[in-house]
């Protein structure tokens, strides 16, 4: 008796859905949306997927299947980085991607940690908005992303 | 040193965070929830009143403070109206948060979100390229339909004219418009076209997410931009080719981002498509053996080769090349690719079987990896490696696994290890081996079917019942907790504990028992505290067969059966006391009654009566009357036992009878005579639903049992019609990420007007918790035409318990 799969058609679109970021004590400290999740169930989806993320062992692998999409996450230090990311998209690159992120993150900040992210959280979201446009990645080179913020910040020094 | 950072971060920062940073500390130095929240209330309550005064130059602190708050959870819709002033105001300190407060507080469903269509087309032609960007930035994440629309034009210029920082945003704007608006995709498609030729990587990137995004909406601009094939395997070559680039170099791979998209889009366009395919073959080729797999960054891009390869039309040699690339993929140290390895391999293992085969000792191994998923892939992966080549080897590592493997996977492991011992067993003796290893590592996370279709393989291997018998009655004197095992023994020493004490084997070691051993094994599990009431009663039927297989010992059988007359459990009693009335007042025809039973055969009606009657104890009852009208031959003598019960007249076909296990099936006629038996209560049959009727067949669902994480449910098919129906098959589907195991039919016949039906159990597991959804197609034969229909079922009836 043969069991047939639906076949699943492509317009399940290759995308990021969200991006967080994470300490160890479950709280938040940066949180974008590619995809609509309505304002109010976000506390509800992040509590859970940092659940989900937290209570992985070491030697387990850093994709989990997450409903019927995926879980992208990688640890530093105390802060964990957890991308959604829809069933067709290519995890290692993702992977990658994250580590692209945090190579930003500490160019700028020299040696980021997790202050630096608190305390300067509108400027991680313009770095962020450089690399990652609704839901695709926009641009990887380290300089050309930090190149507007750097702009910016000579300006206000001017003023 | 942190501190210093942040200090000297503040002086240089835009004003906002000043204020912001002092808020967070006060937040952070709260040391409850709840003065975390007064605080937060105070501050709230403040921006809101500086909100409503003029504009006194802090109103973007204020925001910045409002969305702090907001990514902790706590409301900020007062802010809406904030956002579109800051939007519209000329400083960009302002601009940039009130943007950033539309893409976190505005959505479509905000009325809000209107009033800044027209800041948002002021400043797509803004001469500052940061402000257009912000605009861009904006529209792309929350733009309704409607805004969309309006400024798509403004958009198709940006993307021909303007430097590449704006042509790459513009790019990306454009695939948030054709999602919105799928017309659109025609505005942009010649615009997309040219940025092809580009050379910063940004832009190339944004145009091939944009092509990407128009080939999958609309068929006729697939066909179109199959002609650039040619074009985008030159700009790969380029990318892999080229030396050390240090612009996009990402561990010695020349932008790997890029390079998964251009594959990715490939693929689409090389899918169905010989033309398109061949094109590509090369280039894949020379991807596939001139990327450095020892990073990540090379290994996404060796995924992603392998997924489009596998995806377009390709040549056998290629895919051999892909497959080998997912086997080395499986030794790497790092257990992320060992993980992607599995889960492409599992995809592809029905259409490319031989080559996956050729991996199968590493697969194997992966079964020992520290990783659960990792460990799952392995099982699914080995279970749908096995054939008749392999049976005897792969089982000896299914075996292995199982005696350790976690818990979670052990039911999955016994029934694929049954399924695959089912198919491909190279000899009875093997089978019955498998199962009774099977049943002692991991008896208690067997299926309930597994004890009846174990009895009945043990009846079908008839030189084997010697043997068999010998094996179970060690395995029950070594251990008597797992249910399953012990039943099976029970009901074999019952059945044939005569060879068991002749004390000859010629396949194993014979033991030397006597009848009191036996017996005593017997009633060491009547008495003892782990035995389920249903292993009991087989114990009891067993002690009872005994008494026409043994000599010497027939009245400690009759003092045993006399004892559990009394016994508080009622099923046991009905037995004891049936039992007895077989030893005083119809003693003549026990040795016709308890005589060794003809071999089951496995797809008799005796499984498809498919209404689950209830309870255990039901069933026992059946059971009984069952085993009393079994004999072959309904002599006189038998039939004033059946007046006694009142059985039904006709006489009920032995085969469908012999299900004399306690098991989910019945038998229907068994239901009468208990209603005869003095109203006993046979509960009502669980709920089931129709979903299905047409042409005079009738396809009805019920659910037998459901968990958190799955449900076992009956499809029962009958016909009305004066003709049968012949030739009946039943496909499912369910959503992705729930796995579907269709046991075998009872039949494919279905005899007319209601005379009987045929049955088939569906196993769900849902381990992601999604919603159960289920299509199912229907075929069979009617009057010598063929009928085909499929039926969609959103929800399922609940269980009768």
């Amino acid at each position: 008796m043969c069991v047939r799969q639906r076949n699943r058609l492509h317009l399940e679109v290759a995308m990021i859905k969200f991006l967080l970021m994470v300490n160890k004590q479950g709280q938040t400290r940066l949180s974008k949306y590619y995809e609509k999740v309505d304002i109010g169930k976000r506390p509800a989806l992040e509590a859970d997927v940092v659940k989900g993320c937290l209570s992985r062992k070491k030697e387990q692998c850093s994709f989990v299947e997450y409903k019927d999409f995926k879980l992208v996450y990688r640890q530093y230090a105390a802060l964990f980085i957890v991308v959604g990311i829809s069933d067709t998209e290519n995890e290692l690159s993702i992977y990658e991607l994250v580590h692209n992120f945090v190579e930003v993150l500490d160019k700028y900040f020299g040696h980021v940690s997790e202050l630096d992210i608190m305390f300067n959280l509108d400027k991680v979201h313009i770095i962020l908005d450089e690399m990652i446009q609704n839901g695709h990645i926009v641009e990887t080179n380290r300089n050309r992303i930090l190149a507007p913020l750097l702009a910016l910040d000579k300006m206000a020094e001017a003023h | 040193m942190v501190m210093n950072i942040s200090m000297s971060c503040s002086t240089r920062a835009m004003s906002p965070s000043v204020r912001l940073q002092e808020m967070i500390r006060v937040i952070r130095g709260a040391r409850t929830q709840g003065e975390e929240r007064g605080v937060i209330q105070r501050e709230c309550a403040a921006i809101r009143a500086q909100f409503r005064q003029a504009d006194n130059g802090t109103r973007s602190h204020n925001l910045a403070k409002l969305l702090y708050v907001h990514m902790l959870g706590y409301p900020a819709h007062f802010g809406q109206m904030e956002c579109v002033r800051l939007i519209a105001s000329p400083r960009y300190n302002e601009k940039r948060v009130g943007y950033l407060g539309a893409m976190m507080l505005l959505d479509e469903k905000q009325d809000a979100s209107l009033l800044i269509t027209n800041s948002i087309k002021n400043d797509l032609s803004h001469n500052s390229q940061y402000v257009q960007s912000l605009a861009l930035c904006t529209l792309a994440c929350m733009g309704s339909a409607e805004m969309c629309r309006d400024l798509a034009p403004e958009i198709d210029r940006l993307l021909r004219a303007s430097n590449s920082y704006i042509k790459k945003k513009a790019a990306l704007c454009a695939v948030h418009i054709v999602r919105k608006v799928p017309d659109l995709g025609e505005l942009f498609t010649p615009a997309a076209r040219s940025l092809l030729c580009e050379k910063n990587h940004g832009v190339l990137h944004g145009a091939v997410v944009l092509i990407t995004e128009l080939c999958e909406r609309n068929p006729d601009t697939l066909e179109q931009f199959r002609k650039v094939v040619p074009e985008l395997v030159q700009i790969m070559k380029g990318l892999v080719m080229s030396g050390y680039s240090p612009e996009h170099n990402v561990a010695g791979i020349s932008d790997p981002f890029l390079q998964v998209r251009i594959l990715r889009l490939l693929r689409i366009l090389g899918r169905n498509n010989d033309t398109a395919s061949d094109a590509m073959n090369d280039l894949l080729a020379q991807v596939a053996t001139n990327t450095d797999s020892s990073k990540t960054a090379g290994s996404a891009v060796l995924y992603e080769t392998v997924l489009t390869v596998m995806d377009i039309k390709s040549e056998s040699g290629l895919r051999v090349l892909a497959v080998n690339i997912l086997g080395r993929f499986l030794l790497n140290n790092d257990r992320n690719i060992r993980y992607i390895s599995m889960t492409s391999l599992q995809k592809i293992v029905q259409t490319d079987h031989n080559a996956v085969q050729r991996h199968r000792g590493t697969i194997v191994d992966c079964l020992k990896d520290q990783d659960a998923s990792v460990k799952r892939r392995a099982l699914e992966l080995s279970l749908a490696l096995v054939s008749a080549v392999n049976i005897r080897s792969l089982m000896k590592e299914l075996l292995l696994f199982l005696s350790s493997c976690p818990p979670e996977l052990r039911a999955h492991t016994t029934s694929g290890i049954f399924n695959a011992a089912e198919r491909y067993a190279p000899s009875q003796r093997w089978h019955i081996d498998t199962i009774l290893h099977v049943l002692t590592t991991a008896g208690g996370d067997v299926r309930d079917e597994t004890v009846p279709n174990l009895i009945q393989l043990i009846t079908t291997a008839t030189e084997l019942h010697c043997y068999t018998v010998h094996k179970l009655y060690r395995a029950l004197i070594t251990d008597i907790s797992v249910q399953s095992l012990v039943q099976v023994a029970c009901w074999c020493i019952g059945e044939y504990g005569d060879l068991l004490l002749r004390g000859e084997c010629e396949e194993t070691e014979p033991v030397q028992v006597t009848e009191d051993d036996v017996l005593d094994a017997l009633e060491t599990v009547l008495q003892s505290h782990m035995s389920s009431p249903a292993t009991r009663g087989f114990a009891l039927t067993a002690t009872m067969k005994l008494s026409t297989r043994i000599t010497h010992n027939v009245d400690r059988i009759r003092s045993i059966v006399s004892i559990y007359g009394s016994c508080i459990d009622v099923e046991l009693q009905q037995r004891a006391v049936e039992y007895n009335a077989l030893f005083k007042k119809y003693d003549h025809m026990r040795a016709a009654v308890l005589e060794r039973m003809p071999v089951i055969d496995k797809s008799s009606p005796g499984h498809t009566n498919g209404e689950s009657a209830g309870g255990i104890k039901e069933l026992e009852q059946t059971k009984l009357t069952q085993e009393v009208v079994l004999p072959k031959d309904p002599g006189n003598q038998v039939c004033d036992l059946l007046d006694l019960l009142g059985g039904s007249g006709e006489p009920v076909p032995s085969s469908g009878l012999s299900h004399t296990v306690p098991g989910p099936a019945t038998s229907t006629s068994g239901g009468d005579l208990l209603d005869l038996l003095g109203g006993l209560d046979v509960s009502p049959a669980p709920p089931s639903v129709k979903v299905y009727e047409k042409n005079g067949v009738t396809l009805k669902l019920q659910t037998d049992s459901q968990t958190d994480t799955g449900m076992t449910i009956t499809l029962t098919a009958t016909n009305s019609t004066d003709g049968d129906i012949t030739s009946l098959t039943l496909q499912a589907a369910v959503p992705k990420s729930v796995q579907l195991q269709m046991k075998a039919p009872s039949g494919d016949v279905i005899p007319a007007r209601g005379l009987g039906l045929v049955t088939q159990t569906v196993l769900l597991n849902n381990p992601n918790k999604v919603s159960l959804k289920m299509r199912v197609r229907v075929c069979y034969s009617s009057q010598g035409a063929v009928c085909q229909d499929t039926v969609q079922i959103d929800s399922f009836p609940s269980p009768a318990w």
